[in-house]
């Protein structure tokens, strides 16, 4: 046991607690892709603060990958108001399967632009009858000469209405298998043919959209992987999703807010944290969250090690941190009470109605991603090595 | 950087669970839980002979000077076989209070024989957590007189070490007059507790022990070894549960092709495998991080033992009927489990303790 990274990374953490100093005042203005947006990116990947270990001739800093390195990133980096990195399911989903299963020319054409936030992607995965069952998609494309063509439906597709590009799986090989019919195709949003219609989520906001596909006409070459092939290269990044879903040390600085909470807020001038139920309440929360951050440590100690298992501990990430944020959430609306009900810009709103806002948005993440009753699937079958459902015929 | 146990640390592990399992079978088990003394005592002299009563005595007084998170080690192996033997008290705490807060007589007098299994000490400091039945003992003019409850590892011992309600340690020998040892029944027949009912009896005080940190670290490595054998024994539970959904066929199907038995060993394993992690992390901070030690052990007894609860309900579920018997032994993984999380704090008691440490009635 050693969690010392070790006096070799002293100059590392100094050289980027004085960039961060250095930067800590930058604005970024205006939307997404916007110029100062964009070249905070490149700047952040000049010093290989970002995309580090993406190669240079891909537009990355092209250093080695060093995990320590990328820890001591995230950790400066989260201690101050400093602007983050960009991240998406371009950058966190498109870019590693490009990486490891895209052509030169596809590497060449999206991997810079994206890092650089000039593209923006969506994922074009879950159908309205697709949904846990996501390989039995039904959305078709056929070659036309030089074009794939079509058409579908796609839905809960996050920010198709920034995106540029949107990375879809659809039906080629209509006879085959279901696994084995479908191909992972890039297609540009600005083609004829999409037609998108935004889904007005629980929380009033609309993230998520349908998308129409009629006679959507793309180049051939804007295949990922072989025909057929797109269900191993969608799940070749899958995995990246679902861990950055519920970051234990992310739910440590809402912990450290709902503390603050529970003590200025009041109950016939008694502070909630001083009840005794509230306070256990906390308490047995947080007790939850240092379990998932030792996790998280292990998860890590795997990365650097590689002779190190920690499948298990990876697969339960995303089920155990989505419901323990939750329930965090959901106890600073408790603590609140009825002012915790209150919502968009109503007198008497605390933290500008985030606690109600991240309550509903996470049941949403519990949901998304692959369900949590589809995580237990996964679980049980890849780490417990327990039988999958027998298939019902004809399904 | 490397977060887990060491190679020396997992063999340490496995030889003592392949002990147990050529030692201290179900059967045997079964015997100790229905008063045979003699097989207990067996299994007892084989842990000896692993050198477990020395684990954390130093090298000068014939121990291996071995830390915390080789004690945990220790202790979730022997709690994943149920082994019916004293450990915490009696080979962690005692020698750990006598070595931080004796004087050189008594650590001479004690170390050694602890280290080589000739003398058992029992804990007695559940005054100290939290008086039942208003239970506590006093210290005047060199003498103990009161009444200590959950005595750990007190049955047979040799001697006691008590705490009174400020914190203070007295050892006891029971050879002494005035003594009265009385037998409890716990439903975990796998370990032995007793009450002490002290009447003017001689005692020594550790004078160390003035200091209050030295209760509290005897009480968070008491609190360590309890968490551990219940992370030991939840994770047998599940492992059996997997098991065993694997063997039983029902509606011309194995159990454990069923949505919601698989559902309930995910979210055993969900639940239970960071609790490693949990274990090792606490007992790391008390061997190396002084300013998190405190918190993280009783944040670790507090959660543990929540996630131990689940898990024996859950994993007694999946067995169904068998669960619920004797003949399948289920049982005794669960009652170990159940009376882990009352010694030294039930998870509320501990968390108040906890939001205490972190200056929230403040």
């Amino acid at each position: 046991m050693d969690l010392e990274y070790g006096p070799q990374y002293d100059d590392f953490r100094a050289e980027v607690i004085n960039f961060v100093k250095e930067n800590e005042n930058t604005k970024l203005t205006g939307p997404a892709r916007s110029e100062s947006r964009v070249a905070w990116q490149q700047k952040l990947i000049d010093h290989g603060y970002f995309a580090r270990s993406i190669p240079k001739e891909y537009g990355g800093y092209g250093g080695d990958m060093d995990i320590i390195k990328l820890r001591i990133i995230a950790e400066e980096f989260a201690k101050s108001p400093i602007p983050k990195p960009a991240g998406g399911q371009g950058i966190q989903m498109l870019v590693p399967t490009l990486l490891s299963l895209g052509t030169e020319e596809q590497k060449q054409k999206y991997i810079k632009p994206t890092l650089r936030g000039e593209i923006l992607w969506c994922q074009g995965y879950s159908e309205p009858n697709s949904g846990s069952d996501l390989a039995s998609l039904q959305t078709k494309a056929e070659l036309d000469g030089d074009e794939w063509v079509i058409n579908g439906q796609k839905i809960w597709t996050s920010t198709a209405h920034l995106s540029q590009m949107c990375f879809i799986l659809v039906r080629t090989e209509p006879d085959a298998p279901k696994h084995q019919g479908i191909s992972y195709l890039l297609m540009p949003m600005d083609a004829e043919g999409i037609d998108r219609r935004p889904i007005k989520q629980m929380t009033g906001d609309s993230d998520f959209n349908e998308l129409f596909l009629t006679d959507v006409r793309i180049p051939a070459e804007n295949i990922v992987g072989k025909r057929g092939e797109g269900w191993k290269v969608a799940n070749a990044t899958l995995g990246h999703e679902r861990g950055s879903l519920a970051d234990p040390n992310v739910t440590q600085n809402r912990l450290n807010s709902l503390i603050d909470l529970m003590k200025s807020e009041t109950i016939d001038g008694q502070r909630v944290i001083d009840k005794p139920i509230f306070r256990d309440r906390l308490l047995s929360i947080q007790g939850r969250l240092m379990a998932q951050q030792s996790n998280a440590l292990r998860i890590l100690s795997s990365q650097i090690n590689e002779d190190q298992d920690a499948n298990l501990a990876k697969s339960i990430v995303k089920l155990q941190g989505t419901e323990l944020r939750h329930e965090l959430e959901g106890l600073a609306i408790d603590a609140m009470g009825e002012l915790g009900t209150l919502y968009e810009d109503s007198p008497h709103l605390r933290d500008e109605g985030a606690w109600q806002m991240t309550y509903m948005y996470f049941l949403g993440l519990i949901i998304g991603g692959g369900t949590n009753q589809i995580q237990k699937n996964i679980i049980s079958e890849r780490a417990l090595g327990m039988p999958k459902e027998p298939k019902i015929q004809g399904a | 950087m490397y977060f887990g146990l060491s190679e020396e640390q997992k063999s340490l592990e496995e030889n003592i669970q392949r002990f147990l399992s050529d030692n201290a079978s179900l059967d045997i088990i079964k015997a100790v839980a229905n008063g045979d003394e003699d097989k207990a005592k067996e299994v007892h002299k084989g842990i000896i002979e692993l050198g477990l009563s020395g684990l954390i005595v130093p090298e000068e007084y014939g121990g291996l000077e071995l830390n915390m998170l080789f004690a945990t080690v220790v202790s979730t192996a022997l709690g994943s076989g149920t082994a019916p033997v004293p450990f915490a008290g009696s080979y962690i705490m005692s020698p750990m209070a006598i070595n931080l807060a004796g004087n050189a007589e008594q650590k001479n007098n004690w170390l050694p024989k602890i280290a080589g299994g000739e003398v058992q000490v029992g804990v007695g400091i559940s005054e100290y957590v939290g008086a039942r039945e208003d239970a506590g003992i006093e210290f005047t003019n060199g003498k103990v007189s009161g009444r200590s409850l959950f005595v750990i590892d007190g049955k047979g011992a040799d001697a006691y070490i008590l705490a009174n309600k400020s914190g203070e340690l007295y050892l006891i020998d029971s050879n002494n007059s005035g003594i009265e040892v009385v037998e409890l029944t716990t439903v975990d027949k796998t370990r032995t507790s007793i009450e002490l009912i002290l009447n003017d009896v001689d005692a020594e005080f550790l004078e160390g022990s003035k200091d209050k940190a030295i209760i509290e670290k005897v009480l968070d490595a008491g609190r360590l070894m309890l968490a551990a054998d219940t992370v030991g024994a939840a994770q047998v539970m599940l492992d059996k549960s997997v098991a065993y959904s694997l063997e039983r066929k029902q509606f011309g199907r194995l159990i454990g092709s069923f949505q919601a038995v698989k559902h309930m060993c995910a979210e055993m394993a969900a639940d239970l495998e960071p609790c490693h992690s949990m274990i090792w992390h606490a007992a790391h901070c008390q061997d190396n991080v002084p300013e998190e030690a405190r918190l993280m052990a009783c944040q670790t007894k507090a959660h543990i033992s929540e996630v131990g609860k689940q898990v024996s309900k859950t994993a007694t579920e999946v067995h169904g009927g068998m669960g619920f018997t004797d003949e399948l032994g289920l049982h005794y993984w669960f009652k170990r489990i159940g009376l882990n999380r009352q010694l030294l704090g039930s998870p509320e008691l501990v968390r108040e303790e906890a939001g205490k440490l972190q200056g929230f009635d403040q």
